[in-house]
């Protein structure tokens, strides 16, 4: 017997003799109000409905606010009093003032970032290490980067004079509420743009609680303005003949409608998308250390994430140890309570979204793929998805080619790194991607063949300021952060 | 089968410093804190390797062993002591009977630089004094200047005169420099027979960190999976306080399971650790602090 047949068959055995206690976070620092209004013209303001809808605890299904339901004529009060403030304040103010109000937001969000990790957690079920070491810590980073930039515009783009669009609509997603809004609001306050800015329907208690930090650090009234509601209050955002440029990030299916409103009405925009990422392991690679860069490629925030690398390609002479290391990997992940400081796996961020991920398994249980989860207790109440590993799959299935945007990682196998190459540009997608190996001139070789905005060698999933994001192909256009992230929001002519 | 020292193990330094990061967020509360602490303590290989070491210093650390702490016998003992060969014996001694092991640090220990006899008959000596189990060196030297066959034939020699005495190698890693060193001397010595890989002499530095651990822990599982066979480690060095312990422990359970959470195959190499898990322990019982003098010292 060879010894690539042995390493598969001794196991161990993680969950036994020692397990560690709960050591939750405390919701009770978090004061979250009974409701929350719109954020307009610098003041918190009633709906001209009166309606408001509820946000829940993915977690536990317990409801944490109410908030208001926008409609059109609060839509039309928000791009006025962001027009206002962008003709009469912001747009004229010198550039060097601009900046000292953005690090002043960044610097407040730094004094109170375990508040906003712990209400991040709460809104959208991801966990406490996360919102408390990843997403609060690059918002914050945005917000400081972009400031530094808000005066050396003219050295960014020298030989032109950079001028800001007017008035910027932004559209945030649910799986990464406050740092998506970060990445939008911080560049286009840089540029000199006034921003309406609408968070997903179940996600928006981060980005509220971010406006009265605005609001607190003495942002003129309007630069900055938040209507909350559903999908329909995007859309108007995207027709709204009052503002000049749109920056959506969300599904495909979304941008598509966004991309044709805009071009009707002229806007410029960005569009930020899903996306299929290969995670492609070589022979070569550092073997442990690719089984932590697949962990936390796919099951970082639950896999709900545009750039997770959601189909991983391994060379065929590695495949079976590297599957049997990942597996034993994956049976050391907590699930859990979101608040909990060991929770590795938090909660699916809604009902709807576990049916859709649910949905792909069991079309792939009919199609003869075989699924692998991990062996963990789900809690009761919330909404929850073991880890889970599809094996005996091909391009031509659909859980290959679409995103499933949960914890749900492809395995397929390839020979060379031209088949490799293809395997993983085969997609509509094109966000991102990862390549494991120990040899340099293969990462190169290798990632300028994968037709992605984004290529991690020997890691995944990390996020910096300074390094532009976006996609190709149906991931979407423009790009976000770094001196590329100013450019959407510039005229430069 | 062998494997072919000459090749290496790829190992990537960023993955390993993140991964260790993780476990240095894990936060270890109530009993499950308790239970380590204890755990811990019975870990601890209670070390002292001076050229002072008198009489006198090693019949106080053999006491301290003995007799960890004075108020409550629910407090466990700690796994064995480490001494020089020549206070091996006066060890034993002290230690009969009470189920305390008795390792000596040998073979020109901490530089290795003596020659094969020598260093043969110091090992022969310390388990003649009744050393169970004999924390060895390897040759730096010859590692790093690519005679892996000259390292791997030196632990097999010492393994054989070693004869019922458990053997602990140590790599001393701090010379090592890379984890892809530290990987291979580690397979080297496992496949040469040793029942313990450890990270340092203590008179190197760095000593044990949480990143050499790992790919320790690494060498170990992939032996494991291979052979079937189960060999311990032990981090020296540097380990001081009970919460960098425990990380440790976290990094064990998540990364070889419950079964290496045994003194029997993972063991802390240290001398100050003791005190400070004796400290937590107490706390975590009576909810509070007690100053360090009412600790004894070893």
């Amino acid at each position: 017997m060879s010894e690539k047949e042995v390493i598969t068959r001794q196991s161990l055995r993680f969950d036994e003799l020692w397990t560690y206690d709960p050591a939750p976070e405390s919701p009770d620092y978090v004061k979250i109000e009974e409701q929350y209004n719109l954020f307009i013209d610098g003041k918190f303001q009633e709906p001209a409905s009166g309606r408001y809808f509820e946000t829940i605890n993915p977690a536990n299904e317990k409801l944490l606010s109410r908030v208001a339901r926008a409609d059109k004529s609060d839509l039309d009060m928000a791009v006025a009093a962001a027009r206002k403030a962008y003709d009469g304040i912001w747009s004229r103010m010198p550039a060097k003032e601009r900046g000292k109000y953005i690090y002043r937001i960044a610097r407040l969000l730094q004094e109170r970032a375990r508040e906003f990790a712990i209400l991040e957690s709460m809104d959208t079920g991801k966990p406490i290490r996360e919102s408390r070491d990843i997403d609060i810590p690059i918002v914050i980073a945005h917000f400081f980067y972009y400031a530094g930039w808000a005066d050396k515009l003219k050295y960014a783009f020298p030989g032109v004079d950079p001028r800001p669009l007017g008035v910027a609509g932004q559209i945030i997603p649910w799986n990464f509420p406050l740092l998506m809004a970060a990445w939008k609001i911080a560049p286009a306050l840089a540029t000199g743009n006034t921003v309406v800015i609408k968070p997903a329907s179940s996600t928006p208690l981060t980005l509220l609680r971010l406006g009265e930090l605005i609001r607190d650090a003495g942002l003129p009234a309007g630069v900055v303005n938040i209507v909350t509601g559903p999908g329909e209050i995007g859309s108007a955002i995207a027709n709204h003949p009052g503002i000049d440029k749109i920056a959506f990030t969300g599904s495909t299916e979304i941008g598509r409608t966004i991309q044709e409103a805009s071009l009707r009405t002229g806007k410029k925009y960005t569009l930020e998308l899903g996306g299929k990422a290969a995670n492609i392991v070589f022979d070569d690679a550092p073997v442990e250390e690719a089984v932590e860069g697949i962990v936390n490629g796919i099951f970082f925030n639950q896999g709900h994430v545009c750039c997770a690398g959601s189909r991983l390609l391994v060379q065929e002479g590695v495949a079976d140890e590297l599957v049997h290391k990942l597996k034993m990997r994956m049976e050391t992940l907590i699930l859990g309570d979101p608040l909990d400081k060991n929770t590795d796996i938090g909660a699916i961020n809604s009902k709807g979204q576990l049916d859709s991920i649910l949905g792909y398994l069991t079309e792939g249980v009919d199609n003869g793929q075989q699924i692998y989860q991990t062996k963990c207790e789900l809690p009761e109440k919330g909404y929850w998805c073991r880890p889970t590993l599809v094996e005996n799959v091909s391009q031509s299935h659909r859980i290959v080619q679409e995103e499933v945007f949960g914890p749900v990682l492809t395995i397929q196998t390839f020979r060379t790194p031209a088949e490799a190459v293809s395997l993983a540009n085969n997609s509509p997608y094109g966000l991102s991607g990862g390549v494991w190996t120990d040899k340099g001139s293969k990462i190169f070789k290798v990632g300028k063949g994968i037709r992605a905005g984004v290529i991690w060698a020997n890691t995944f999933n990390k996020f910096d300021p300074t390094s532009p994001f976006g996609g190709y192909k149906e991931s979407g256009m423009g790009r976000e952060g770094g001196i590329h992230g100013l450019l959407p929001y510039l005229e430069l002519s | 089968m062998l494997p072919d020292f000459n090749q290496t193990v790829p190992i990537d330094q960023i993955g390993v410093e993140e991964r260790v990061a993780r476990f240095r967020t894990r936060s270890i509360k109530k009993e499950s804190k308790l239970f380590a602490l204890k755990l811990a303590l019975r870990m601890v290989d209670l070390t002292t390797l001076e050229g002072m070491d008198s009489p006198g210093k090693v019949r106080q650390l053999c006491y301290k062993a003995l007799y960890p702490h004075k108020i409550d016998p629910d407090i466990p003992r700690v796994a064995a002591i480490c001494v020089y060969p020549n206070r091996v014996r006066l060890a034993v001694e002290i230690l009969k009977g009470s189920g305390i092991h008795v390792a000596s640090v040998a073979t020109s220990f901490p530089s290795g630089m003596g020659t094969m006899e020598s260093r043969i008959d110091e090992v022969k000596y310390a388990v003649d004094e009744g050393a169970d189990e004999i924390d060895m060196v390897i040759s730096r030297w010859a590692f790093l200047k690519g005679d892996y066959s000259y390292v791997f034939d030196e632990i097999a020699m010492i393994k054989e005169a070693c004869g019922p005495a458990h053997l602990k190698v140590i790599l001393e890693t701090g010379e090592l420099e890379t984890y892809e060193n530290v990987r291979k001397a580690s397979d080297i010595a496992m496949y040469a027979g040793a029942d313990f890989i450890k990270t340092s002499t203590g008179k190197i530095s760095p000593a044990a960190t949480m990143p050499v651990t790992l790919v320790m822990l690494y060498a170990i599982r992939d032996y494991y999976l291979k052979t079937g066979n189960k060999i311990g480690m032990k981090p020296a060095g540097g380990i001081r306080d009970a919460k960098t312990a425990l990380h440790y422990l976290a990094m064990v359970k998540e990364t070889l399971g419950a079964d290496w959470l045994d003194p029997d195959l993972f063991r802390f190499g240290a001398s100050s650790l003791a005190n400070d898990l004796l400290m937590q322990i107490i706390k975590q019982k009576t909810g509070h602090y007690q100053s360090p003098d009412y600790f004894s010292i070893g």
